[in-house]
Order: C-alpha cells, then structure tokens, then sequence
C-alpha cells in the first residue's frame, strides 16, 4: 500500500521513538560495564570468589558469602512456593466452589499487587520477632526465605492457573469418561499437559527471587558471612549493593558495579529460560 | 482412593494456609495503621525524622516522580506500541529486535535500574539526587509494561476499521488517530494504571536516584522521598518510626487497591465493549 507524505513523516517519528525504547537495555549495559571498568581492568575475575574477605576498600572483594545467600534464599523461597503455587492454582481450577474460586483468585491477585516494601516491613516487624523466640536474632535467612515465598507465589500461582487453563477441554473429558478419580486426572493428565507452562511460571519467580532487594534487605539481617544454617543473618548480592552503594567510592562504588552485573546476567539467562520454555509449543 | 482424599485434604490445607498468611499480613497493618490515619497525617509535614507528623511533603514528592516517569513515558511507549502494531510486519526483524531488547529490560530486576539511574541520570547527566533523576529511572522501568499493555490494546481493536478507513481514503495516520487509538484508550489508560501501580511500589530503583531528603521539594531538581522509601527508611534507620510506617504502609495499599481495582475495571468494560461491537 502506498503511503502519503504525512504517513511517511509519522513512521520516521515512530521509528525513532521505538528506537529510544530499544537502546535503553544497551545503555544500561553500557553504564554499568562503564562503572565497573575501574575494578573489571586490573582485578581478575576469579579474586570475587577466591580473596580473603569483602573489604572492597581494602581492594578485598570476595562476593561468594553474598552469592551463597542470594542461591540460598532462592532456592528455598522457590522450594516452599511452586507446591503452594501450584496447589493453590489446582485449588481455585479444580477444587473450591466456583464463587470460593473467584474469591481465592481475587486474593492472589491482591497477594501479587502488594509492593516488596510492605512485605519486607511486615516481616521485620511480626515475622523476624517470632523466629527471634525460636532462635535468636531472628533477622535470618529463613525469615528472607519467608517473606520471599510469598512475594513470589502469586507468580506462581498465576501462570500455573493460566498454563492449567490452556490444558484442552477434550484431556479432561476423555479423562473424567475413563473413570478417573479427581486426584488422577490432576496428576495424570492436567499437570503433565500443564507442564512446560508452570515450569516457565517457576522460573519466572526465581527470577523475581533474585532480584528482590527490598523484602531480603529488611529482614535478612545483612551480615556478610558465609551462611551455615537457617538461623544466619545473612546478605544477598542486591542488599550488599542497596546498603553500601549509600557511600561507596572509586573501586568500592565499581565492585558494586561488577555485582549489578553478575546480578543482571543471572537473572536474564533465568528468565530467558523461562520464555523460552513458554513458547515451545504444547498442545496441539 | 485414599490417595485422591489425601490430596483433596492437602489442596486445602495449601489454600486455607495462604489465605490466613494474607489476613494476617493485612489485619495486621490495618490494626496498627488505621488509628493513626487522618486528614492531618495525610497533609502535615513530617517531623522528628519521620516520626511523628505526617507524610504530607512524602505524598507530594511521589505524585512528582510518578508524574515525570509517566510523562516521559508513555508518549515514548504509545508511539513504540503504535509502530509493532500498526507499521510493522510481525516477523519484520526491526520489530523482533525492539520487542527482544524490552523483554530483556522487562527482566533487569530493580536494583539494576537504581544503579544505572544513579550513573547515568545522577552523574552522567549531572542531575544529581533529584525528582527527575528518580523519575527518568522509573520511567525506564515501566516502559516494556506500557507497550505490551498499548500493543495488546490496540491489536484487539477489529480490523474492520482499518479496512473501512482505508476504503473511504482516510490516511494511516489519520485512522490511527480518530479510530484505533479513540477505541483502544480504555486499555491504553488500563496499561497507564498499572504501570503507575508498578512505580508507586518500587523503592529500591528510588533509593540513589531520588533519595532520601524528607522535606517538600521546591523544583524537581530537589531530592524528594517517596512513600515507599519513606516506609523503608521508617521501619529500618529510624527507632521509635513504626507507627507512622504502619500508617504510610496502609496509605501505599490503600493507593495500590484503588489503581490496580481502576485498570481491571477498565480491561475488563473494554473487553466486553470490544466483543460486542465486532
């Protein structure tokens, strides 16, 4: 089709603006690669893991205490969230009355929209006491493992509801006409059609997980140490960063810099796994 | 048989338990929060570093930032949003390229964003800790949002109208202004409210770009606080804050409720509008 000269004008002006929106990823690559040069030039790779300590202005930059505690505190939020994710998808799909599931929906929905301040706050004020009874101090990696079980479960919970949605009606019918009980058509035939879709839901969460610095920083106690048992107070990569970016300098600020970027790698290889997996076609 | 009541009982178990973790959370924040909520403490400055007063200059300072971040924003994100859906094949490789670099951007988690916003807007640009620094990362931040909800918007309007525009002679630009976008603004408003929602929520993007400084701020090159660092900050550095955290806390739901509870209602209205006039 042809287009006329105001048409043209429109598209160039378009293009552009498109154009401004793609770059700002490689601008933010750009920044944070920039930043971290200081420290990225003269200091190897291996010394973020293999140094003494992280005492960056001592030129000490050891990150694995941080990195053990983001793996940490992922893991087990992701290890307590997708059964309940999971289930709680199931319950509203195949279990409760329908106005409960409307009902239950609506709540997870709520669940998702809360900001991560407010849950971090919560958590620092009623959880990280009740632990601090059980085993002092209380502010610790599983008062972190909490609070981020249940920012990420509304993920979850979600898109298994959503990938249980696309399961096709025929599945189900041919199942229930077999004599299926309720049970054995929820683990025989919904959830393995459902599979990559929640899979993807899963992932998605723990990218979430990683990336969550709010919720972690004000309960997890933000010690740098190696974590040994539930009970540590722990710091992850982001708190390390939301903590010290306040008045770090020259290779300080830099290391920081190089952590953002380990931070973002990670969680972009997670998430890009995760749409990956989503596309891959399904159902026929 | 005893497996499938076994799993009925735990399906519920699940389902009770999160649902009493959630009116804890919320009954809990209510409780302490709704006493201390009034007029005054919605306008008053705070005072004491927060302690006692209100968050009357904390309010202002987020509409602020929330303002820069959407007016930069969504002029950018309309017009990306109109050039996927309207002018570019699907499978165009100008348009797989846009839409992979905003899903990556839709991935860099939020304290990415604050230390980019910090290097470039803050320092790079010399705008330093400020209103508009805060604003400019956010904006950034809600962009892949505002497009994907645009797009989505405005590749459910019927094709008929394209085709009907073209057949009296109306220009592409001219179809796209009276038509596609007056039909589509119900959702184009809808994905406004939830990338406002996104913004009004995030805190650590904020912490080094728009800082901390509680006072009411003269021009947006001044640092402004905004509600949810004012909470965080309440609940973490100051002693004797938590009151007026639990206030600000509810007032941020309260905000969150109101905005999302605007965009579903819209959505949803459009939804049906949309079935019914094809």
């Amino acid at each position: 089709m042809s287009l006329s000269r105001a048409d043209r004008q429109l598209i160039t002006l378009l293009r552009g603006c498109a154009l401004l929106a793609a770059v700002i990823v490689l601008l933010i690559l750009l920044f944070l690669v920039k930043e971290s040069w200081p420290v990225l030039q003269h200091v190897a790779l291996t010394r973020f893991v293999s140094d003494a300590s992280w005492h960056p202005v001592d030129g000490l930059y050891k990150l694995t205490p941080m990195l053990s505690a983001t793996l940490y505190s992922t893991l087990g939020a992701v290890f307590l969230a997708a059964p309940l994710g999971i289930a709680s998808a199931l319950f509203s799909r195949y279990y409760a009355p329908p106005f409960l599931a409307g009902c239950y929906r609506r709540l997870i929905e709520l669940l998702a929209g809360i900001p991560s301040v407010v849950y971090g706050f919560w958590g620092l004020i009623t959880l990280a006491p009740l632990i601090g009874r059980l085993h002092p101090p209380g502010v610790s990696l599983l008062a972190g493992i909490l609070v981020l079980t249940l920012m990420i479960l509304p993920t979850v919970a979600l898109t298994a509801d959503a990938a249980l949605a696309a399961v096709p009606i025929a599945y189900l019918r041919g199942a229930a006409a077999l004599g299926l009980s309720r049970w054995g058509l929820i683990s025989g035939v919904a959830l393995p059609a459902a599979r990559s879709g929640i899979i993807a839901g899963i992932m998605l969460a723990a990218g979430r997980a990683i990336g969550e610095t709010m919720a972690v920083l004000m309960v997890a106690g933000n010690v740098v140490q190696q974590p040994l048992g539930l009970f540590d107070s722990v710091r992850t990569l982001t708190s390390n960063i939301a903590l010290e970016m306040a008045y770090a300098t020259g290779e300080h600020r830099a290391a920081l810099f190089v952590s953002g970027v380990a931070l973002m790698s990670t969680v972009l290889v997670v998430v890009g796994t995760a749409e990956l997996l989503s596309r891959e076609p399904h159902h026929d | 048989m005893t497996k499938n009541t076994l799993a009925t009982g735990l399906i519920w178990l699940a389902a009770i338990l999160v649902s009493g973790v959630f009116f804890w959370l919320l009954s809990d924040i209510l409780i302490h929060g709704l006493p201390h909520l009034s007029w005054s403490f919605l306008v008053e400055a705070p005072r004491n570093a927060g302690r006692s007063g209100g968050i009357g200059s904390i309010i202002v300072s987020t509409v602020l930032i929330l303002a820069v971040a959407m007016v930069t924003a969504a002029p950018l994100s309309l017009a990306t949003a109109v050039l996927l859906s309207e002018f570019t094949r699907y499978d165009s490789v100008f348009g797989r390229l846009v839409r992979s670099s905003l899903d990556v951007l839709a991935g860099v988690p939020s304290i990415v964003f604050g230390l980019f916003g910090n290097a470039f807007f803050c320092i790079y640009l010399d705008l330093g800790f400020s209103i508009l620094s805060g604003g400019l990362t956010l904006a950034c931040m809600v962009l892949p949002i505002l497009i994907r909800t645009a797009e989505e918007g405005l590749q459910a309007t019927p094709n008929d109208y394209r085709l009907a525009a073209a057949a009296l002679g109306m220009s592409r630009s001219a179809a796209l202004v009276h038509l596609l976008l007056t039909t589509a603004t119900p959702a184009l408003v809808a994905g406004l409210m939830l990338g406002i929602g996104r913004a009004v929520a995030e805190t650590a993007a904020l912490i080094f770009t728009s800082g901390y400084v509680d006072r009411m701020p003269d021009s947006l090159f001044d640092s402004g606080r905004a509600l949810s660092v004012h909470i965080y900050d309440l609940s973490m550095n100051v002693a004797g804050g938590d009151t007026n955290a639990y206030s600000s806390a509810l007032v941020l739901i309260i905000l969150l409720l109101i905005i999302n509870s605007i965009a579903m209602n819209l959505a949803k209205q459009w939804l049906h509008r949309s079935v019914v006039t094809v």
